[in-house]
């Protein structure tokens, strides 16, 4: 690497030629960056091209890993001769940070692939028509678990967007002084309760008028209810705190009163960040698998009745499945991706819808 | 006229009052469930705190016997996954914050979010399926060459579900969390701060050292706190992973590995019966009262800087 000076355009000041460009001196040049960086993978390259002569097997991903963690030192040194020891360190923690971001691509694309590879294979018309009873090996499929997941879900968010939704106005529109701040700080501990804990919870509670082993569809309820009121809490907190005082205090001024302004106020104008965190918090609590598997146990047959009997789930479905494997291994680690892929197929609908409720249908302020 | 007006008083409506008060009902039901689950492990468990092997057939010798490699397990695993995860999610929220384009990084900032949407149990399968395997050479390799560390000794494992891929399964479901709150903190660097900082002619990173990072560290202590309470309790994602027995080892690449409290929970309640039960629920208090007393430190620290409010 030189550093290349443009000559004098004038020629009239020939001495100051060093410093003609005096902004760009001592600088890589543009786009120096990525040609270090397309030459390390090269090299790189190269490398396991020769490993591959004798495995016979080249290795791309080991290719481009290696390439990858070749260019930091390659780009520090290139600018430490170049640019001096500050910028050099600049750069390489440049380099550094957005490989701590493409680090983190890593899993979220490879999950993304294998589910939709593994997974499209049982993805058909009986895996959303069939349950699993009677069905050794082949066959079979998961609506018992998606109608067990959509009951227990659905009984939980009844149970918690009422307390949670109260609890979020007593804490934004009432609570003053010791008693609120100790709520808010217990539900911002409770929101990093261990989910088996809950399950555990769930259990002993049903467990006490049940007798013990009791596996119930609504202590699953129970147990995701419990994980889902703080979530539900500080998402709707944060929405009616948003909303303007102004809009309070001109509805209190007309003589209307106090919760008919909650009511018909507040609520309207942060329906739809509510929507939003109860959607998410949904989403939260729908691939929730330990709590289930402690609660609500798992069966191979059609449940309705949150009342009696175990109740399969979808995020259970697929644990199951995977663990107790039958012959052919293959037909049960099928039913696992496939139900895995419902299950994530569902969480960024709900993840989707929610965005764009918040999007859509926010208040708008001003004119 | 002399007679100052008397105090206006607002009149007491039957809905105001109803309202309030089922306001301040729900609220309180927060307090009434946190106590019933603490109450009721408790109760379920104290039977099982004095139990022997004669009364339970899941115990050796006595409950803390059982206990003790377990906690070891929870505390090791969810070590070795910060010890992973706050670095690269330090390098990830500075990137989004301060490196990636401006309009880009709201988009990137979701898609790391994703992450958080991806439930444990396919994180397990992923981490079986996918990562195990694509391991066992890298761990082939470290034990081959660094086995003399004691970190890397032992045999290494032939399916690659070690502690160490547990932990790194762990450290990708924590690291959306622990992103976000850095994340936030970071954006609200004074600005000012930091373009005086690149006035004085700092270079990026400079200005990152002596401006971002100073003002951030309470949000990156609780950042760390709080991933650290989602590691100890995270549950399928280990279970299905690690090939678990109940040792006390500091080796990360054998077969032979601690596991943690919730995976041990997950694996043996649906064959637990009698006090076998109760055992297994005096380890969840354990793991209860643990996370309770992170998660409520990492709150603490939140709440010492009043204006930082993203940490949920």
């Amino acid at each position: 690497m030189t550093v290349t000076s443009t000559p004098p355009e004038t020629g009239r000041r020939p001495a100051a030629a060093p410093i003609a460009n005096s902004l760009t001196a001592g600088r890589l040049p543009k786009g120096a960056s990525w040609t270090i960086l397309g030459s390390v993978l090269v090299v790189s390259a190269v490398l396991f091209g020769a490993i591959a002569l004798t495995t016979g097997e080249f290795n791309w991903v080991g290719a481009i890993v290696v390439g990858a963690v070749l260019y930091v030192p390659a780009i520090w040194l290139f600018s430490s001769i170049v640019e001096g020891r500050r910028r050099a360190k600049d750069r390489l923690v440049t380099a550094l940070v957005t490989g701590a971001f493409l680090l983190a691509m890593i899993p979220l694309i490879s999950v993304t692939i294998t589910v939709l590879s593994l997974g499209l294979a049982r993805f058909d018309a009986d895996f959303f028509t069939m349950s699993m009873r009677n069905v050794t090996g082949e066959g079979g499929g998961a609506l018992h678990a998606i109608i067990g997941t959509l009951l227990m879900t659905g009984t939980a968010a009844i149970i918690s967007i009422p307390i949670g939704l109260m609890t979020s106005i007593y804490l934004v529109e009432y609570g003053r002084g010791k008693i609120a701040r100790g709520i808010r700080f217990l539900v911002d501990v409770m929101t990093g309760i261990p989910s088996i804990v809950a399950g555990l919870f769930a259990y002993a509670l049903f467990a006490i008028f049940f007798g013990p082993g009791v596996r119930l569809g609504i202590a699953g309820a129970v147990a995701l209810a419990v994980l889902m009121i703080p979530v539900v809490v500080r998402s709707s907190e944060e929405m009616l705190r948003l909303v303007p005082n102004e809009l309070r205090e001109a509805s209190l001024a007309l003589g209307v009163p106090k919760w008919l302004t909650i009511v018909k106020v507040v609520l309207p104008t942060s329906i739809a960040g509510i929507t939003t965190g109860i959607m998410l918090a949904i989403a939260r609590v729908i691939g929730e698998t330990a709590p289930l598997l402690i609660a609500a146990g798992f069966t191979q047959s059609m449940n309705y009745n949150m009342f009696e009997g175990r109740m399969q789930s979808l995020p259970v479905f697929v644990y199951t499945q995977y663990a107790n494997q039958g012959n052919p291994a293959e037909a049960y680690l099928d039913r696992a991706w496939a139900g895995a892929l419902t299950l994530i197929l569902i969480v960024m609908a709900l993840n989707l819808i929610a965005r764009l409720v918040a999007r859509y249908f926010a208040p708008k302020f001003g004119r | 006229m002399s007679t100052a007006p008397a105090p206006i008083k607002a009149k007491l409506r039957l809905g105001d009052l109803v309202f309030s008060r089922s306001a301040l009902f729900a609220g309180s039901m927060i307090l009434v469930t946190l106590a019933a689950v603490a109450i009721f492990l408790i109760v379920q468990s104290i039977p099982a705190l004095f139990a022997t092997n004669e009364d339970a057939s899941i115990l050796t010798t006595n409950f803390w016997d059982y206990v003790g490699p377990l906690v070891f397990g929870t505390i090791w695993a969810a070590a070795l996954a910060l010890l992973m995860a706050v670095p690269v999610s330090i390098g990830i929220a500075l990137f989004i914050s301060h490196y990636a384009p401006r309009r880009l990084a709201s988009v990137l900032g979701y898609i790391v979010d994703l992450l958080a949407a991806v439930p444990s149990v396919v994180f397990g399968l992923w981490g079986i399926g996918v990562l195990a395997p694509a391991v066992v050479p890298v761990y082939a390799w470290l034990n081959e060459y660094l086995g003399w560390i004691p970190l890397f000794s032992g045999d290494a494992s032939a399916t690659g579900r070690t502690i160490l891929t547990a932990a790194v399964v762990l450290a990708v479901m924590v690291l959306p969390i622990m992103t976000a709150i850095c994340r936030e903190v970071f954006l609200q660097t004074p600005v000012l701060h930091e373009e005086a900082a690149l006035a004085l002619g700092a270079t990026r990173w400079e200005m990152i050292r002596i401006a971002v990072l100073p003002f951030g560290r309470p949000g990156i202590i609780s950042a760390s706190v709080l991933g650290l309470g989602r590691a100890l309790g995270e549950t399928m994602a280990v279970a299905m992973v690690l090939s678990a027995s109940h040792v006390i080892s500091f080796e990360l690449l054998t077969s032979v590995n601690p596991t943690t409290i919730a995976a041990n929970i997950a694996l043996s309640f649906p064959e637990a019966y009698a006090l076998n039960v109760n055992v297994l629920i005096a380890t969840g208090l354990i793991l209860f009262i643990v996370t309770f007393a992170v998660n409520a430190i990492a709150r603490w620290i939140v709440d010492r800087r009043k204006e930082f409010s993203g940490a949920n």
